[in-house]
C-alpha cells in the first residue's frame, strides 16, 4: 500500500474510527453475553428449582459483560479530538 | 436542541440537497427552560423532579394509611415493594438485607421512572442519558458502600475488606491488592454510572435515529416504503426500550445490593 493511499484512508476514516472501535469492542461482550445466557438456560433446564438464584447471577454476569461493550461506546466520546 | 425541534426545524427530505440531519450529541442538549444567573434549568432536570415527585407521591398515597386489607393503590405499592424485597434484597443479601429494602426500593423506582420517561409522549427523554444523573445515583450507592464497609469492619478491617483476599501465594499479593483496590474503589462506581448512562444514551439515540430517518425518507417516491420500514423499526425499538429500561433499573438495584452485601459480610 502506498503512502498516499494510507494518507487518503486516514483522511476518509478520520472521525469515523469511533464506529470501528465500537464494532471491535462489541465482539468480546457479544460472545460473553451469549455464554452467560446460554449456560444459565442450560442450568435452569437442569435444575428448575434453583431458578431464582440462577436468574440473579445471570443478570449479574450479563451486567458485567455488557459494561465492556458500553465502555466501547463511551471511549470515542472521551478521546474525541 | 431536542429531537422534536430537530424534526420540526429540519423540514428536510431526501434528494433536496440538504443532507441527513443525523442525531448526535446535540440531540441531548436542550435550550434552558429558564435561567437563574448562570444556572440553566433544562428539560432533563424538570423530568427528574417530576420522577422524584411521582415516586414520593405514589408511595405516600399507597402507604400513608396502610390497611390490613389493602386497597388497589396499596396493593400495587406492596407488589413493587415485595418485588425488590424478595427478588433483590432477600436473594442477594439475605436476612440482614431487610434493613436496606427502603433504600433499594427508592433507587429502583426512581431509576425506572426516569428511564420510562424515554417513551412517555412529550417527555420522550431519559434524564439518565445526561451523565450527571447516573453519577449522582452511583455516588449515593458508593457512599453507602464505603460507610457500611468501615462501620461494619472498623478502619483496619474495612481497608482489608476492600483490598485483601486471604489464602493467596505470597508473590501474588501486591498485584491482587492493587487489582482489588482498582476494582472496588474505582471501577465499581464508574461502571455503575456508565452502564445506566450508556444504555439510556444508546437507546434514545436509536429511537431518534429511526424517527428522523422516517421523516427524512418520506417523499412521494418509492422511498416511502423505506420510510415505512424505518417507522416500523422505531416502534420496535420503543418496545425493546421498555424491556431495557426495566432491566437497567433492576440491574442497578441488583448491583447496589451486591455492593451492600460485600460491605456487610463477615470476613472475606
Amino acid at each position: 500500500m502506498s503512502a498516499e493511499l494510507v494518507n487518503l484512508a486516514a483522511a476518509t476514516t478520520a472521525g469515523r474510527l469511533g464506529a470501528v472501535a465500537y464494532g471491535l469492542a462489541a465482539i468480546g461482550p457479544g460472545v460473553g453475553i451469549g455464554l452467560v445466557f446460554g449456560h444459565s438456560i442450560e442450568a435452569m433446564a437442569r435444575q428448575p428449582e434453583a431458578m431464582p438464584i440462577i436468574r440473579t447471577n445471570m443478570f449479574l454476569g450479563f451486567a458485567l459483560c455488557e459494561v465492556l461493550a458500553l465502555l466501547g461506546l463511551v471511549v470515542p466520546f472521551i478521546f474525541q479530538s | 436542541m431536542s429531537a422534536h425541534t430537530l424534526l420540526a426545524e429540519a423540514g428536510c427530505h431526501i434528494k433536496q440537497d440538504c443532507g441527513f440531519p443525523a442525531p448526535g450529541l446535540h440531540s441531548f442538549d436542550f435550550k434552558p427552560i429558564f435561567s437563574i444567573g448562570s444556572f440553566d434549568f433544562t428539560k432533563p432536570m424538570l423530568l427528574a423532579i417530576i420522577c422524584m415527585l411521582l415516586v414520593v407521591g405514589f408511595f405516600w398515597a399507597a402507604f400513608a394509611k396502610p390497611k390490613l386489607v389493602p386497597g388497589k393503590l396499596q396493593l400495587v405499592g406492596e407488589i413493587g415493594y415485595t418485588f425488590v424485597a424478595r427478588s433483590i434484597a432477600r436473594e442477594v443479601i439475605g436476612k440482614k438485607g431487610d434493613k436496606y429494602v427502603p433504600f433499594l426500593t427508592s433507587i429502583f423506582f426512581f431509576v425506572w421512572f426516569m428511564n420510562i420517561m424515554s417513551i412517555i409522549p412529550f417527555a420522550q427523554f431519559p434524564p439518565a442519558s445526561r451523565f450527571a444523573f447516573p453519577v449522582a445515583l452511583a455516588a449515593l450507592v458508593y457512599v453507602t458502600y464505603m460507610y457500611l464497609t468501615f462501620k461494619t469492619h472498623g478502619f483496619r478491617g474495612g481497608v482489608k475488606n476492600l483490598v485483601w483476599i486471604s489464602g493467596l501465594p505470597k508473590p501474588l499479593v501486591p498485584l491482587i491488592v492493587l487489582l482489588e483496590f482498582i476494582q472496588n474503589c474505582i471501577t465499581r462506581p464508574f461502571t455503575l454510572a456508565v452502564r445506566l448512562w450508556a444504555n439510556m444514551f444508546a437507546g434514545h439515540m436509536l429511537i431518534v435515529m429511526f424517527s428522523v430517518a422516517t421523516w427524512y425518507l418520506l417523499t412521494p417516491t418509492w422511498l416511502t416504503a423505506v420510510s415505512g420500514g424505518s417507522f416500523g423499526l422505531a416502534i420496535f425499538m420503543t418496545a425493546f426500550e421498555v424491556l431495557i429500561q426495566f432491566l437497567q433499573a433492576y440491574i442497578f438495584t441488583l448491583l447496589a445490593s451486591i455492593y451492600i452485601q460485600g460491605a456487610i459480610e463477615e470476613g472475606h
